[in-house]
């Protein structure tokens, strides 16, 4: 059961790697982006085009799948998303998908689709046991980085000068313009970087999820989830929420496999009619 | 103007035979996106899972006639429409409450659901592959259903125009105007007095059944019905359908319908397996552009129905 727990563990920081983006670009602009996994998606197909045809190093690989699907949402999010920020959610919505319907024909197109693998490096495959307990190397990596991660955001967040103006912004958008901080350009920058995590964890992924053309549109009601669930004006609330779900599904498509997918749907309805602002958010907001 | 949009589809019936199975689809989808305009363009209620009660009446529909449990196509409509009705019933609950975002998962989430309930019992719904060998039933026993659409075509758009004349009068009677104070404005509309809550469930429950009967109707006309009619897709393109016409006017779903079919039968035979590439850009553009411009264009050449 523990190796369960443990791999719930790695799904659930994987989500939150993946999700933690689209929580604070909704916290900070109440835009709904439902093309965010798009991005994951271009992260794993960069890599897998990286590492399986070019030869590139995995390591290196993911690093260059960040900047890649950060660049990416730079371009996007000043040519096109930059149209639609005051829009109404139907509005946001309506775009959204049809950026998620583009990317994964357009997917389709290129690559084809058929589900891909990355090949990952031999450091990091097979499993060992601690305790009896199986630890799988994959997603020991997994867990490792994406917990140095979440670690190095909350440490920008909470202890530099950007962190401060992006806790300001999300708190009061209006205020924090009267005092002088560019939202914009604040925007601009965290949309770029939970890209970039988006394509990170997209990469990272493919062992895990799974990658194919389909990718945005499976995952999208999880970061969904998380985002919904965990509340979008801290970064502990999707980290928590990331944890239940991916231990939650995990659990659940392990010991009740007829319902293994329900658990989630039911977790998310049952916390919605509780509590519609989210688990962890501010009761003010 | 309305009885030249109605002349029209009745004499399409005799003026174009070898169009009916196209325009079959058409009607029903026409139907299905009236549904999601009761709840959407007068009640203001986002919904990402509408193909939840579509699917439903889908699959009421095919198990009936499958089964023999109601051979009569009319009976299993009305049961289809029923149970889809009743399946928003006992979700109104959950688009109560909470923001637009809130909605748009809780929508999203009951369809998925209810995909995966349909995925978890193929020996009754046939899983991925469907439904196969359903037989359905001459129409009240007398027209039965031939290979050209011309009595599918018939049946669906009886149906869409009885339900469309009904949805017509609720939303221009005093219901259907609190809606609109609804939408407008909750906090003020409950102040007037208006039982919102009460308004939401009630509309949320009507245009689930409308939508189920839409299914049923998908699922006799094409003796079939498989998981895909609960799909994410099916639900965003209906939004599509619904934005295309405009909201707010009954007839939005309807023109919608026309406009939405014959674009994806033009980018189909373009690009025969990337045509959802085009959908996706007519979402984006559509959006750029501007709805509310789109929507008035065609509002200015479509006058609006009398008492609005």
């Amino acid at each position: 059961m523990l190796t369960i727990l443990f791999d719930g563990i790695a799904y659930g920081m994987l989500l939150f790697v993946l999700a933690c983006g689209l929580s604070v670009t909704l916290g900070l602009m109440n835009f709904v982006n439902l093309a965010h996994g798009a991005f994951a998606m271009a992260g794993g197909y960069i890599t897998l085009i990286l590492v399986n045809r070019m030869g590139v190093p995995f390591f290196a690989a993911l690093a260059l799948a960040f900047l890649a699907s950060a660049l990416i949402g730079a371009l996007l999010e000043r040519t096109l998303y930059v149209h639609v920020y005051g829009r109404s959610p139907l509005d946001q919505v309506l775009f959204t998908i049809g950026l998620v319907f583009m990317a994964v024909a357009g997917t389709d197109y290129f690559m084809g689709a058929q589900q891909v693998f990355i090949q990952i490096p031999s450091s990091l495959q097979g499993r060992f046991e601690v305790l009896g307990v199986g630890i799988g190397r994959y997603r020991l990596f997994i867990i490792v980085l994406c917990g140095i991660l979440t670690i190095v955001l909350q440490l920008i967040l909470m202890q530099t000068r950007f962190g401060s103006r992006l806790r300001a912004s999300v708190d009061d958008a209006r205020v924090a313009r009267g005092l002088g901080i560019n939202v914009n350009a604040v925007f601009a920058l965290t949309f770029a970087f939970g890209s970039g995590l988006a394509g990170l964890g997209g990469a990272l992924g493919a062992e895990l999820l799974g990658l194919d053309p389909t990718f945005p549109l499976k995952y999208m009601v999880y970061f969904l989830i998380v985002v919904t669930v965990g509340g979008t004006s801290t970064m502990t609330g999707p980290f928590l929420a990331s944890l239940l779900i991916g231990i939650a599904d995990i659990f659940g498509k392990y010991y009740v496999p007829r319902f293994g997918a329900f658990v989630i749907y039911t977790v998310m309805i049952v916390l919605l009619l509780v509590r519609p602002q989210g688990l962890f958010a501010r009761a003010t907001r | 103007m309305e009885y030249v949009f109605w002349a029209v589809a009745l004499a399409s019936l005799f003026l174009l035979p070898g169009q009916h199975l196209i325009l079959t689809e058409i009607a029903w989808l026409g139907l299905f996106a009236l549904s999601l305009d009761l709840i959407l363009g007068y009640a203001g209620i986002i919904s990402l899972g509408h193909a939840a009660f579509f699917g439903l009446g889908a699959y009421v529909a095919a198990l009936a006639a499958k089964h023999g449990i109601i051979a009569e196509p009319v009976l299993a409509l009305i049961a289809s429409g029923i149970a889809a009705a009743l399946l928003g019933f006992a979700t109104s609950f959950l688009v109560l409450r909470g923001s637009d975002l809130t909605r748009l998962m809780v929508t999203l989430g009951v369809a998925l659901i209810m995909r995966e309930i349909a995925n978890q019992i193929p020996d009754l719904t046939g899983g991925a592959d469907g439904l196969q060998g359903v037989r359905i039933g001459p129409i009240l026993g007398v027209f039965e259903f031939d290979i050209f659409g011309h009595v599918g075509y018939a049946y669906c758009l009886a149906v869409l125009f009885a339900l469309f004349l009904l949805a017509r009068r609720i939303v221009h009677s005093p219901f259907g105007l609190s809606l609109r104070a609804v939408k407008a404005n909750p906090l003020r509309g409950s102040s007037v007095g208006i039982p919102v809550n009460a308004r939401l469930v009630a509309i949320y429950t009507l245009a689930a059944g409308y939508a189920g009967v839409a299914g049923a109707l998908l699922a006799q006309t094409t003796a079939f019905a498989s998981l895909e009619v609960f799909s994410f897709e099916r639900s965003a393109d209906l939004l599509l359908v619904l934005i295309l016409g405009g909201l707010g006017y009954l007839y939005g779903g309807l023109i919608g319908a026309l406009i939405f079919k014959f674009l994806q039968d033009w980018l189909a035979n373009l690009t025969p397996q990337y045509w959802q590439f085009w959908i996706g850009a007519v979402f984006v553009l559509i959006v750029l552009l501007g709805r509310e411009r789109m929507g008035s264009w065609i509002r200015r050449a479509l006058p609006r129905p009398k008492g609005v």
